[in-house]
């Protein structure tokens, strides 16, 4: 007994302690995308290693796709076209689960993973892409590396690890209307630092997260690393187990009753030891938005900048001088009615259907400001079938956006499109990075809900009053 | 993997918090499925006026004489952030940085660093400050001697001891090991756990 979540799972695959700490880890799925996951297959055929067990390793084309209708391997990104061929070729005559463009499965990884069943509770999980903590919020022991330990992994099915330290994140309080697990996951990391779980593996726990649907909970987990934690996890319970039930690649029949079983007992013991525990209460939570260049530069959308003799160390300082140079704001500034220029909804945090329902909640009989560009980009061919089955499409276009196919598009610049220099952009990505939407974009996170809110306004604003009541 | 060998050089200061692997090198500059041919992409928004012309910045410290020469990086806290990206390290790799001293890396990031022959080094920011005062009074003559076999970093009449690292981590570096390699040697132990968890998992296969 008193073992964490994390423990359990860690424990049930820990083939051996090779010794410093370390332990031969055994992974149970892996999944690819085009852009590292071509490069982790290229390099194992260089070599003549074998993929060990194919049938446990998905592979999707998300990352430099384009997303425009009618959108083929030619890529708008100079070479792009390159990395989806050669992700091709590398699956090509082997029992690789692969979703290609034209897959009903095709998407966003880690919108695909729980959608179809890929990810499980109480399984280990990676994919070369440091937002597959997301799917923690299933239970699974899930988390981002590089090509090479990728590479590892789809050689001999394991990793060699040092079991993290443990932190427990356990939030309380019944969300105001309007708020969201977004605005939780930038609260959280505006009031510990990017780097304030660095070495960690977080568990969410407390009321707020039990109350939260499972796609909420993939929002939250997805920013983990943003928080600097290797992964975030929720323990599973009768929702994890009724979202996953006839999932395509969900154990079916008895073999779903059993690991129900299983992943109900899947859960932290009471004393158990978490070498951290943060307690927040988010009853009194607003909309979070970003005002910098580090998602920890997040502030209530009712608040302002801080101002420069508020920050303690020089190294903020001088970051935060930056940050408000790089965005052309000022300290002190409020930051509700500033200005934007284009609004985007998508991206592993924030475009599956839950999302695409709330932001057109916001849009619905209305029209986005004038000169603002707004696109919507769906997370997966499932979640864009979905969405024009309800009618959601002709909400998005009525309004004024962009209605597009799935893929992860510009939450990051790879070449291809993006919104110009020095475009202010509301949008629902993870990462506010300098250049991270295009040379100079100036990007400001936030939920659906914002963006949508925002998008009308032609400023940033609060989705209250603006349908979400009804 | 080349196996590290005890570096003497000189340390550049790019003494800024939460620098991202879209910094280090950006999406664009992504231009091959490989591993190499990366350098030129290494800081590119920092170090060129334009990324197209490739003119470069010469405000930015890499580009000025001698830390263009640079093997060792100096930096603030949660260096390499963000991105799982490998190429954030083959672009430092090739581009000549061998070492990376910051208080805090990210998690992906620093094993990035490991399997592939550069050495990311944890230091308080104190350690850091004092280090960056000595090498900027005259960044040729006052280098930095960095040995991984002993955990040592000498600089000025300083030497900075059992600076940490996982003895794994040590030798895989120090040794150039595959890791691969290593484990394919174990093969047997993984195929005996495979076949009890696929018994208690059978859905899994």
């Amino acid at each position: 007994m008193n073992q964490t979540l994390f423990e359990k799972i860690w424990n049930q695959h820990s083939i051996k302690n090779l010794g410093d700490g370390n332990e031969l880890i055994y992974i149970d799925r892996i999944f690819l995308h085009e852009r590292t996951g071509s490069i982790a297959l290229k390099s194992l055929e260089e070599r003549n290693i074998d993929i060990r067990n194919p049938s446990q390793v998905f592979a999707t084309i998300d990352h430099i796709v384009d997303t425009f209708p009618g959108r083929g391997d030619t890529t708008l990104m100079p070479t792009g076209t390159d990395f989806i061929k050669s992700l091709r070729a590398s699956v090509e005559g082997s029992t690789i689960n692969f979703f290609d463009l034209n897959n009903p499965n095709q998407g966003i990884v880690h919108v695909v993973s729980p959608e179809q069943g890929i990810a499980l509770p109480g399984i280990t999980y990676i994919c070369p892409d440091s937002h597959t903590c997301s799917l923690g919020a299933l239970g699974t022991l899930a988390w981002g590396v590089g090509s090479t330990e990728c590479e590892h992994a789809l050689a001999t099915n394991t990793l060699i690890k040092k079991k993290p330290r443990l932190m427990k994140i356990n939030i309380e309080g019944e969300l105001p209307i309007g708020v969201t697990a977004k605005d939780i996951v930038l609260y959280l990391i505006s009031q510990f630092g990017s780097n304030g779980a660095a070495g960690y593996a977080v568990e969410f726990t407390g009321s707020t997260i039990n109350a939260l649907e499972i796609e909420a909970r993939l929002t939250l987990c997805n920013m983990a690393v943003e928080f600097g934690a290797i992964t975030g996890i929720i323990a599973p319970d009768q929702k994890t187990i009724d979202y996953l039930e006839g999932k395509q690649f969900s154990p079916k029949g008895d073999d779903f009753i059993t690991a129900s079983e299983q992943w109900r007992n899947l859960k932290s013991d009471p004393d158990a030891k978490f070498d951290k525990t943060i307690n927040l209460n988010c009853s009194d939570l607003s909309p979070y938005v970003t005002w910098g260049t580090s998602p920890q530069q997040a502030i209530s959308i009712n608040g302002s900048i801080p101002s420069l003799d508020q920050l303690k160390e020089s190294s903020e300082r001088e970051s935060m001088i930056r940050a408000l140079n790089y965005m052309g704001l000022s300290e002190g500034e409020k930051i509700k009615d500033k200005k934007i220029d284009a609004a985007f909804i998508g991206s592993c945090t924030n475009s599956r259907i839950s999302d695409l329902r709330a932001a057109a909640k916001v849009l619905k009989d209305k029209k986005i400001a004038q000169g603002v560009k707004a696109i919507c980009v769906p997370g997966s061919s499932q979640v864009k079938a979905q969405a024009e089955a309800e009618g959601l499409d002709k909400i998005f276009t009525s309004a004024g956006f962009e209605w597009r196919e799935s893929g992860c598009s510009m939450c990051f610049f790879a070449g291809g499109e993006s919104f110009g220099e020095k475009q202010r952009i509301i949008s629902t990505t993870n990462r506010n990075f300098e250049n991270r939407q295009g040379k100079s974009t100036r990007t400001h996170l936030a939920s659906p809900e914002t963006v949508a809110a925002s998008a009308i306004n032609g400023r940033i604003s609060e989705a209250k009053n603006l349908g979400l009541e009804s | 993997m080349k196996p590290f060998k005890n570096i003497s050089g000189i340390a550049a200061p790019l003494m800024r918090i939460n620098i991202d692997t879209d910094t280090i090198i950006p999406s664009r500059e992504m231009k091959t499925v490989s591993k190499k041919g990366l350098a030129g992409g290494l800081f590119a928004d920092w170090r060129y006026i334009s990324t197209e012309s490739r003119e470069e910045n010469p405000d930015f410290i890499l580009n000025q004489f001698p830390y263009n020469q640079a093997k060792i990086l100096l930096s603030g806290s949660n260096f390499g952030c963000g991105s799982s990206r490998e190429h954030a390290v083959w672009a430092i790799n090739e581009w000549g940085i061998k070492v990376i001293i910051a208080p805090s890396f990210g998690s992906i990031f620093y094993n990035n660093c490991i399997k592939n022959g550069v050495l990311p080094i944890n230091l308080d920011e104190e350690k850091i400050a004092s280090i960056n005062n000595f090498v900027s009074i005259d960044p040729v003559k006052n280098k930095l001697h960095i040995n991984l076999n002993n955990r040592i970093i000498n600089y000025d009449k300083e030497t900075i001891e059992n600076f940490p690292i996982d003895e794994q981590d040590q030798e895989f570096l120090i040794n150039g090991l595959d890791q691969i390699d290593q484990t394919l040697k174990k093969i047997s132990l993984i195929n005996n756990f495979e076949e009890a968890h696929r018994g208690q998992n059978p859905w899994l296969k």
